[in-house]
């Protein structure tokens, strides 16, 4: 679904990203674990357009959109959780949902009503807070909200940048097994996280990443198994 | 960090009361004749006001001070000149008119002159407006000429006396379209998602980019919108200022000086600052020789900058983790 080749981005005279070649396979969680500064968040920036690709291609659903508007991307069916989860902090749970719906604003009117439940079914919570202003919410329900926000655009892909960031373990666990249970509904989710055991055990499949290249690559369940990353990343 | 907000407060509110402070003492020492200063600072003031909605607009969405504002404010004045006074058009079909050429011409300057930068740094797309404000004087001097124009007032009638003080009756006019469009842009920028798009970008744009929200539309958007109040702006007073192709420069130092004292980039510090740097204005020209009014948006500017570069109203940069 998602072709990812040979990818190198660049921060001024920096080299974050070096011939970097992933797929994410349609219905499947991939997940890139690797250190901090390794590239991962890069990555995730460059396939949403929010950085700019030096070399190589992005190509989604046989269509290259490498270096296409981040807008255009979302447009075409990509939605990305930002680091850090990015809500709009002065601004309500219901307006940072109805943003999410920004690109089908002149259309779908039904349809982003039908994702607003959906939205509310998996995080109960933010039906509660909708009034309330999104600054206010615990790290835990800022975070749902961005996995809210980012599901109202409708996308057949979802990127997600380090959903555990700063959580207490109960609530990583909890979004974790939402990341499931929209991985059961079909979506296709592409995840990168430094927790590497959460992640290993919720993907399918999982590329390991350093100082900018993919250094090793296999099923969810053999990287869970291997030495090397057992070592370095599991502990 | 507690510290420093309660000296923020301290700093704004102490602004406030001497604020006041001044007005009781101009209203108990001049009595009418200040009540005079002080509405005729109000009406200036309100269109000080639109003129800085116009800077905070725009540089919320791209962070560019647009030096071109004031010349939208000129455009509408000469255009309503040209249009009602001597095309005998109804004052009503000249304003809509007007607004409209001048948003067009606003919007289109963005497409054909401020998009082809956007991968330029922003000091480059502020030297791109000064060059757009030169154009638009250049041209207005060879379509109107050199001479300020009379332009019609909206209604007939002399002075309506109010506590001793007179207003023309174009002063209400004044406020009341000021009014009006405080409104409408506010509704925009809090009922529409086009407008909660935009002011999610200037929250956090990476965040806006990802929810689809594109710049390129943002900036197209913010142009348009300031276009029309500064043409609006210069129509409503244009009967009290004797508009000419020059009266633009001074009216967009007038604005962007009110847009910083009020906080750039937030709208009621917009207002505030509008109001403020009209009435001291007017005050300061019945005290002191007429020649030092100009000054005194100036020094303000220069104060405030100096004390609370954030303004009145605004915010200092939040620093992003």
């Amino acid at each position: 679904m998602l072709r990812v080749d040979k990818l190198s981005t660049f921060y001024g005279n920096i080299q974050a990203l070096r011939d970097v070649t992933i797929r994410a396979r349609r219905g499947q969680i991939t997940t890139i674990i690797g250190a901090n500064g390794a590239g991962k968040t890069t990555l995730l920036r460059t396939v949403s357009g929010l950085n700019k690709a030096r070399h190589g291609l992005v190509i989604y659903e046989d269509r290259d959109i490498t270096n296409m508007q981040p807008s255009r991307i979302v447009h075409a069916g990509i939605s990305q959780v930002p680091q850090g989860r990015q809500v709009f902090g002065e601004m309500t749970v219901g307006e940072n949902l109805a943003l999410g719906a920004y690109v089908r604003r002149f259309r779908e009117r039904g349809e982003i009503e039908d994702d607003r439940r959906m939205v509310y079914e998996l995080f109960p919570v933010l039906e509660e807070r909708a009034s309330q202003v999104a600054g206010t919410l615990s790290g835990g329900e800022q975070q749902m909200l961005a996995v809210g926000r980012a599901l109202m655009s409708h996308p057949r892909l979802l990127l997600l940048d380090e959903p555990s960031m700063g959580l207490a373990p109960k609530v990583i666990q909890s979004i974790f097994r939402t990341l499931l249970a929209l991985h059961e509904q079909g979506l296709t989710i592409l995840l990168v996280e430094q927790d590497a055991k959460i992640a290993l055990e919720t993907a399918d499949y999982g590329y390991v990443m350093r100082t900018g290249k993919v250094a090793l690559e296999g099923e969810a369940g053999e990287l869970l198994e291997n030495e090397e990353v057992k070592r370095i990343y599991l502990g | 960090m507690v510290g420093r907000d309660a000296d923020n407060r301290i700093l704004v509110g102490g602004a406030a009361a001497a604020f006041c402070v001044l007005i009781v003492a101009t209203l108990v020492v001049k009595g009418s004749t200040g009540l005079q200063w002080i509405m005729s600072g109000m009406t200036v003031g309100s269109i000080y006001a639109l003129i800085a909605m116009g800077f905070s607009v725009i540089y919320s969405s791209t962070h560019v001070i647009n030096f071109a504002q004031g010349e939208f404010s000129m455009l509408g004045g000469v255009l309503m000149f040209s249009l009602v006074t001597r095309g005998h058009l109804p004052t009503w079909l000249g304003f809509i008119i007007a607004v409209l050429i001048v948003t067009a011409i606003g919007a289109g300057l963005e497409r054909v002159a401020i998009r082809p930068m956007r991968n330029h740094s922003v000091i480059s797309v502020i030297i791109v407006t000064i060059g757009l404000a030169i154009a638009l004087r250049a041209t207005a001097k060879w379509i109107w000429g050199t001479d300020p124009v009379r332009v019609t007032a909206f209604s007939s009638g002399t002075r309506v006396k109010i506590l001793g003080a007179y207003l023309p009756p174009q002063s209400f006019w004044v406020f009341g379209f000021a009014a009006v469009a405080v409104v409408l842009v506010f509704l925009f920028f809090n009922r529409t998602l086009l407008g909660k798009g935009m002011r999610a970008a200037a929250m956090n744009p990476d965040a806006a980019s990802l929810v689809g929200v594109s710049s390129s539309t943002s900036s197209l958007v913010a142009w348009t919108i300031a276009a029309a109040l500064g043409s609006a702006a210069g129509i409503v007073i244009a009967p009290i200022i004797l508009p000419s192709f020059s009266s633009g420069a001074m009216l967009g130092l007038k604005g962007f000086s009110a847009a910083v004292v009020g906080g750039l980039g937030s709208a009621p510090g917009a207002v505030v600052g509008g109001l403020v740097l009209g009435v001291l204005e007017t005050i300061t020209a019945g005290v002191l020789p007429t020649g030092y009014k100009d000054a005194i948006a100036f020094l303000l500017l220069i104060l405030v900058l100096l004390v609370r570069p954030q303004g009145l109203l605004g915010r200092a940069e939040d620093v992003k983790v």
